[in-house]
């Protein structure tokens, strides 16, 4: 059985689609990506995936259960951290989970236990019972992982786990998410952090703009746009494009803030003829660079533009809109 | 799903653990009320010299502790949405309707432990004699259906409004008319006649004239009527509470 099942899902909210539909499948155990910048509709995805705001139009399942007919079935089966906090900052850490525990219907015994368990994962232990609002950042976030595994859930949402934190938190993170993968839990993630979705998932979605453009893991995704990848830094990235096209060295180059970048079989070898081509052409080369494929030129490839350029913003805005539901 | 009172219990220890967590709120929410009692009510006994007026407003007052805390209480999930905790709330597996008692049910608590505090406080500052078990009995039971029946509205409010600011609209457009048009403050049969009106189709007058006819045996109305209203009132305000709050939005 498959743990999640989405086919052809859309979301609207007042003309704007947030959702444009979109069909994935997540098998069990598998650690499943959805990467794209912010405004892309990964939260409103998975919004609709954890029953809290109905879908449009197209289906999905939850570990069996459908999320229009059964949400309580799908509540039973997942837990969530969300993207923005959402612990009490005015209980302690253990009353946070001990809450959590009692609203998921966990007996005292079961309840004492887990709690000790997951607070050892994310060793916060030594601050179970400082107030909340005293912790930092990170340790909120360990908190929300805590929490959301407390009542050993079959699949576990994570929006954007580490957004916000530092490299450090960020790693620790990571490792937590990885310990949990090898007990076999399956995870679905969003983030907009190209590194994360390279190091930790199974299979990743790119999704932009509502839809996704290609989903696999991220080394077939890395293969599929070529052997590498070429960068040159220009003052006039459009003519050095023009020239390039001109004699055939590309055919698909994006521009994107000076640089001009494309992929090619083997880069290296065309170094000195792009170079002469330039020298030719009165084109000043800054810098110019081979590297293999990154998600981050996956990213670029498929949908046109950096993922780090639309970052914030208009996203934002969408996000805060759909927050607000009307 | 049905209510599930072990759900209910949690979200009510929820509310407890935070009201108990704040000490300053428990002290702070204390002040109000006890400088109405004690500067209006001692300046303007003063005035009418035949007629104990402090004693006369201490249900007043009363009341008017448990409908601002109550009411404040039911508002506070605009606080959760903002910051976030109303989502695990609405993601658990626990209806809608077991959150809407549960919090009813703690911000009525909290609410009347307060009242509590005011009534003694009170009956030392008026030398009001202290009424028989049985009195402070049926007004425990009537400030329990009063707290709660302002919890919910305060809940059915923060179901429709989503915004933090408009905490401050509806202190001014609720909470102190609601306060100021009743017989909280004043004799119904001594008001000008548009206050008297106002103040009968006020659900808090009958409250706070139980209140009365139990503490100083003074009253307008009947003691089942005033029951009778706030009873009304209180189921009237969950229902609606509960089917709001089954439509909010996170």
């Amino acid at each position: 059985m498959q743990a999640i099942h989405v086919k052809d899902l859309v979301k609207r909210f007042n003309g704007f689609t947030a959702v444009d539909g979109i069909s994935f499948d997540v098998n069990e155990g598998e650690l499943f990506g959805l990467l794209g910048p912010n405004g892309a509709g990964k939260s409103t995805t998975i919004y609709i995936l954890t029953t809290i705001i109905g879908q449009t139009s197209g289906s999905a399942a939850v570990n069996g259960f459908d999320i229009r007919t059964q949400p309580d079935g799908v509540r039973k089966s997942i837990g969530i951290v969300f993207q923005d906090p959402t612990v009490d900052t005015r209980l302690t850490a253990y009353d946070n989970l001990d809450l959590h525990g009692r609203l998921y219907g966990m007996d005292a015994k079961a309840r004492k236990e887990r709690i000790k368990e997951v607070l050892e994962l994310v060793e916060l232990t030594e601050w179970k019972d400082k107030m909340v609002r005293t912790f930092s950042g990170g340790m909120r976030r360990r908190l929300e992982i805590a929490r959301g595994l407390l009542h050993t859930p079959k699949i576990l949402f994570l929006d954007e786990p580490t957004l916000g934190l530092d490299p450090q938190t960020r790693r620790h993170i990571w490792s937590y998410i990885e310990k949990l993968k090898k007990e076999g839990i399956t995870i679905i993630l969003t983030t907009h952090y190209l590194e994360e979705a390279d190091y930790l998932c199974d299979r990743v979605a790119i999704i932009d703009h509502g839809r996704i453009r290609v989903m696999d893991t991220p080394k077939k995704l890395r293969n599929s746009i070529g052997g590498s990848v070429v960068s040159i830094g220009s003052s006039d990235p459009n003519k050095l494009c023009q020239l390039l096209k001109k004699n055939g060295l590309c055919d698909g180059s994006k521009i994107n803030e000076d640089i001009v970048s494309f992929n090619v079989k083997d880069g290296a070898k065309m170094v000195p003829k792009i170079m002469q081509l330039a020298m030719e052409g009165g084109i000043s080369v800054e810098s110019i660079e081979v590297h293999l494929p990154s998600l981050e030129d996956v990213f670029l490839h498929y949908t046109g533009s950096s993922i780090r350029e639309e970052a914030g913003g208009e996203g934002e805005m969408k996000r805060r809109m759909m927050a607000h539901g009307h | 799903m049905g209510i599930e009172l072990s759900k209910v219990y949690a979200v009510w220890l929820r509310e407890v653990k935070r009201f108990t967590n704040s000490k300053s709120r428990m002290i702070g929410s204390l002040g109000q009320p006890l400088l109405f009692l004690v500067a209006l009510g001692g300046g303007l006994s003063a005035l009418v010299p035949t007629f104990n007026y402090q004693a006369f407003i201490l249900p007043g007052i009363l009341a008017m502790s448990l409908l601002f805390t109550s009411i404040f209480s039911g508002v506070s999930i605009i606080w959760d949405r903002e910051f976030g905790f109303l989502k695990e709330m609405l993601v658990a597996p626990a209806s809608r309707e077991t959150i809407v008692i549960g919090r009813t049910l703690g911000g009525a608590t909290t609410a009347i432990l307060q009242g509590i505090v005011i009534l003694a406080l009170g009956i030392l500052i008026t030398g009001v004699p202290i009424p028989s078990i049985v009195h402070l009995g049926a007004m425990f039971v009537l400030m329990v259906a009063f707290s709660c029946f302002l919890v919910a509205v305060g809940i059915a409010i923060a179901s429709l409004v989503q915004e933090v600011e408009t905490f401050q609209l509806i202190m001014n457009l609720l909470i102190m008319p609601l306060f100021f048009l009743s017989n909280a403050l004043f004799p119904m049969n001594q008001m000008p006649g548009w206050l008297s009106t106002l103040s009968q189709l006020n659900p808090i007058s009958y409250a706070v004239d139980g209140l009365r006819l139990l503490l100083i045996g003074q009253g307008s109305f009947p003691l089942m009527l005033d029951v009778a209203v706030v009873g009304i009132s209180l189921a009237a305000s969950l229902g609606v509470a509960s089917y709001l709050f089954s439509k909010t939005s996170i």
